[in-house]
């Protein structure tokens, strides 16, 4: 298969360890991955801060990107931006008054896939230590993100596949429903409840005793890490998909202080 | 627009009151934050609810059902209103009660005032009702020289200690039973001097204090939950049993209800009926119902008047987008389930309509220029809990969303100087528009790394990044973007096979 990698804004500038990872388990599985070198962001900090006549570009952008015959499906390492690309753009469009723009985005937004969404639903992935030789020998916790939880309905698709991960060791996050307090501008705008609620989220993952906590958000465990790096915590977050793409060859380290989901490594 | 009277008055005509914010959330929710009591009152007992809510919902195989068929009745009823208004005011009229239309909160006051001066009597006992807080109705009535008691008890013990509701189904959810005490024994005019703190004693004072009054009111103020227009029937749902006394004894009684609150008919109240409890209390069904129909000679109040009450709903149902927040039968379940209303409480959104769907509800009701109230549609991380537990299916995140790009929109053409939101979005577009002005950025992605240091981390933002640095970090940059990593794996000159090549994320 031919799986056209979104990277996402984030990811691409911040945590680029997660899109390798991205590309290497899919070539572990044996299909070819393309990168639209168009790409950019999915709009929805626009989009979320009220921003509709600016994310218009953005949407449009992403949208001529990845509206080619080029791929078979795209794949994100992203809950919210898949949410966004697959919820937002065709309101973007019709409140811009773009019908052609609206009828393409439905069309990109059909093919496109969050990660777990596409290991387990599309390329069968039900065992990552048989079919990705995953192995990661570490306490681990998990938080799943609000996008891929409630807008794209995840489930435990995240979780099983970390679950299925050679010596890794996971344990429950307690209240992990609730959302972590990111909501994008909000951790700006409402600084104040984002922190409180990130602080709660923290106490329930330095809680389990985890070493690292989990998810499937870069921007969400930018998040959580940020806040556990101010508390001094040595609990660090990890994108699952970094933690797939581990192997007993070629381990990710985890060791040392603090890491802001794979930033310090 | 000719400015010949064609009978309409121009829309939208917002709503007054009490639904206002009068400071911006963040700034109220920065006071609430610090009130240690009430986080630890409102984290209890919204977890309590949360969980009681999901037992019973999660007993039931046709839950996801009954809220499609909750959101179509409704979506059906607003579709419909003008026929179905009209409909039930002559089936109202028709059993001997009296229809009064009100424009606003003023209008409405004014209704009310004059109907309980008719009957000469100067004190009036009240149902619990959203509609008479969101008018102001006490406030109004004390300075006309009526006293209105309020009989639920929860509303009680907010009346009793001078403060405002805080929830609209647990009015006082932000006070636990020792605060409770104390309120009864400052405020009760006959009380116990040994009243402890367990629930039972201080029900059984509430009771005692409030049975006299049922005894002798003459009038009683009500809301009401369903409008059912083919039979012109109000309902009244409620737990304690206080408003049937008030509906069944006194000689008046005089109901205020939102436009909104229709259903086409008496059958549809099936629907709610199994929604409502649920949702709001947790209950697989509710303790006390009241349904009444006009006058029954003889028997209940022979005096029967009802204020419709407009006050922004139909500026609300003007607005293509936001327009479902009107589907809300006012259970609470979204500010049980919100991580910030738990932490903030009711009174930070200022309106008499707190939590998710305040935040919605008040800026559509009053149009997004008053007050403060531009500032709730952005008081939510859209996490999207509000949604699922709604039993009508309002999408209640999609609709902030809409909200704010109302609010950006409204400023676009009166601001002369841009925000810093401003410059952020509008160079945010730049960047984000285009891989290649991507990619330009991305280059400085070392110059992010020096600023960190050897802390490897950022701990100071300037301007609006400051509310990020205030509690988190930002971890240093990489050297480089995934983008120019994969150019450089994948230049065709280089010959490298990316098939081949072990991305870096895997060796770390």
């Amino acid at each position: 298969m031919k799986i056209a990698l979104f990277a996402t804004c984030i990811v691409d500038a911040m945590y680029p360890r997660t899109a390798q990872a991205t590309v290497a388990i899919l070539e572990r599985l044996g299909h070819k991955v393309v990168f639209p070198s168009g790409q950019a962001c999915c709009g929805q900090m626009h989009v979320n801060s009220g921003y509709f006549k600016e994310a218009h570009s953005v949407v449009a952008n992403h949208v001529a990107a990845f509206d080619t015959d080029d791929y078979d499906v795209a794949v994100a390492p992203s809950g919210s931006c898949v949410a966004s690309v697959k919820h937002q753009h065709e309101l973007v469009a019709r409140r811009c008054g773009d019908a052609a723009l609206e009828a393409r985005a439905a069309v990109v937004g059909a093919k496109t896939y969050e990660l777990s969404q596409l290991l387990t639903d599309v390329l069968g992935v039900t065992s990552a230590a048989e079919q990705l030789g995953s192995y990661f020998p570490h306490k681990v916790t998990y938080h799943p993100s609000c996008h891929g939880m409630r807008l794209l309905r995840l489930e435990d698709k995240q979780l099983n596949l970390l679950k299925s991960v050679g010596a890794i060791e996971m344990v429950e996050l307690p209240e992990a429903d609730q959302c972590c307090g990111f909501g994008g501008t909000f951790s700006m705008k409402n600084a104040d409840v984002s922190s409180a609620m990130n602080a709660d989220k923290a106490a329930n993952i330095c809680g389990t005793g985890a070493e690292l906590c989990s998810g499937g958000d870069a921007s969400c465990l930018m998040h959580i890490g940020g806040g556990l790096s101010r508390q001094g915590s040595d609990v660090g977050t990890l994108h699952f998909a970094e933690i797939l793409a581990s192997t007993l060859e070629n381990p990710v380290s985890v060791s040392g202080a603090v890491t802001l989901a794979g930033s310090k490594r | 627009m000719s400015n010949t009277f064609l009978g309409m008055p121009a829309l939208p005509v917002y709503g007054h009151g009490n639904l206002n914010a009068t400071e911006p959330f963040p700034k109220a929710a920065h006071r609430e934050l610090g009130n240690d009591q009430l986080r630890a009152n409102l984290g209890h007992a919204t977890h309590t609810i949360r969980d009681k809510r999901l037992r019973v919902v999660s007993e039931l195989p046709d839950w996801e059902e009954m809220r499609n068929a909750g959101s179509a009745i409704k979506n059906a009823t607003m579709a419909n209103l003008p026929v179905l208004l009209e409909q039930f005011e002559a089936n109202f009229t028709a059993r001997g009660g009296i229809i009064h239309w009100a424009r606003d909160a003023q209008e409405a006051n004014e209704i009310v005032t004059a109907l309980i001066r008719e009957t000469g009597e100067s004190e009036v006992v009240k149902v619990k009702s959203m509609a008479t807080q969101e008018i102001g109705l006490n406030e109004y009535l004390e300075e006309q020289g009526i006293a209105a008691f309020e009989t639920d008890l929860a509303e009680l013990i907010v009346q009793l200690d001078h403060d405002k509701p805080s929830h609209i189904l647990v009015p006082a959810i932000h006070k636990n039973r020792s605060q409770v005490r104390e309120i009864f024994l400052r405020e009760m005019p006959v009380v116990d001097p040994n009243l402890t703190d367990d629930p039972a004693r201080l029900a059984e004072a509430a009771r005692t204090h409030l049975r006299k009054k049922f005894l002798s009111a003459k009038v009683a103020v009500s809301g009401a939950n369903f409008g059912l227009a083919d039979t012109g029937t109000l309902t009244v749902v409620e737990s304690e049993g206080n408003g049937r006394m008030c509906l069944t004894l006194p000689e008046t009684l005089i109901t205020v209800m939102g436009i909104e609150k229709l259903l086409p008919s008496w059958t549809d109240l099936e629907v709610f009926m199994q929604l409502l409890p649920r949702s709001s209390t947790g209950e697989r069904m509710n303790p006390y119902t009241s349904l009444w129909t006009g006058v029954t000679p003889g028997d209940g109040p022979q005096n029967v008047h009802l204020v419709m009450l407009d006050n922004g709903r139909t500026a609300a149902l003007a607005d293509e987008m936001g327009r479902t927040a009107l589907n809300c039968i006012r259970c609470s379940a979204c500010m049980n389930v919100c991580p910030v209303y738990e932490r903030t409480g009711g009174h930070a959104y200022g309106s008499t309509y707190p939590g998710p769907i305040g935040a919605i509800l008040s800026p559509l009701m009053t149009g997004i220029k008053s007050e403060e109230n531009n500032s709730l549609p952005y008081a939510s991380s859209l996490c999207g809990a509000c949604f699922d537990a709604c039993p009508v299916k309002i999408n209640i995140p999609e609709i902030l969303v809409h909200l704010r790009g109302v609010d950006v929109d409204s400023k676009r053409s009166a601001r002369k100087i841009p925000t810093q939101m401003d410059v952020i979005m509008k160079a945010a577009e730049w960047a984000f528009s285009s891989g290649s002005h991507l990619n330009i950025l991305e280059k400085g992605l070392p110059l992010g790394k020096l600023v960190a240091g050897r802390d490897k981390v950022i701990k100071k933002l300037p301007g609006m990044g400051a509310g990020w640095t205030q509690s988190r970090d930002i971890p240093a940059p990489p050297t480089q973007s995934f983008r120019q990593w994969w150019d450089k794996e994948h230049q065709p000159e280089s010959g490298v096979d990316h098939q081949s090549t072990t991305p870096e994320g895997a060796q770390a």
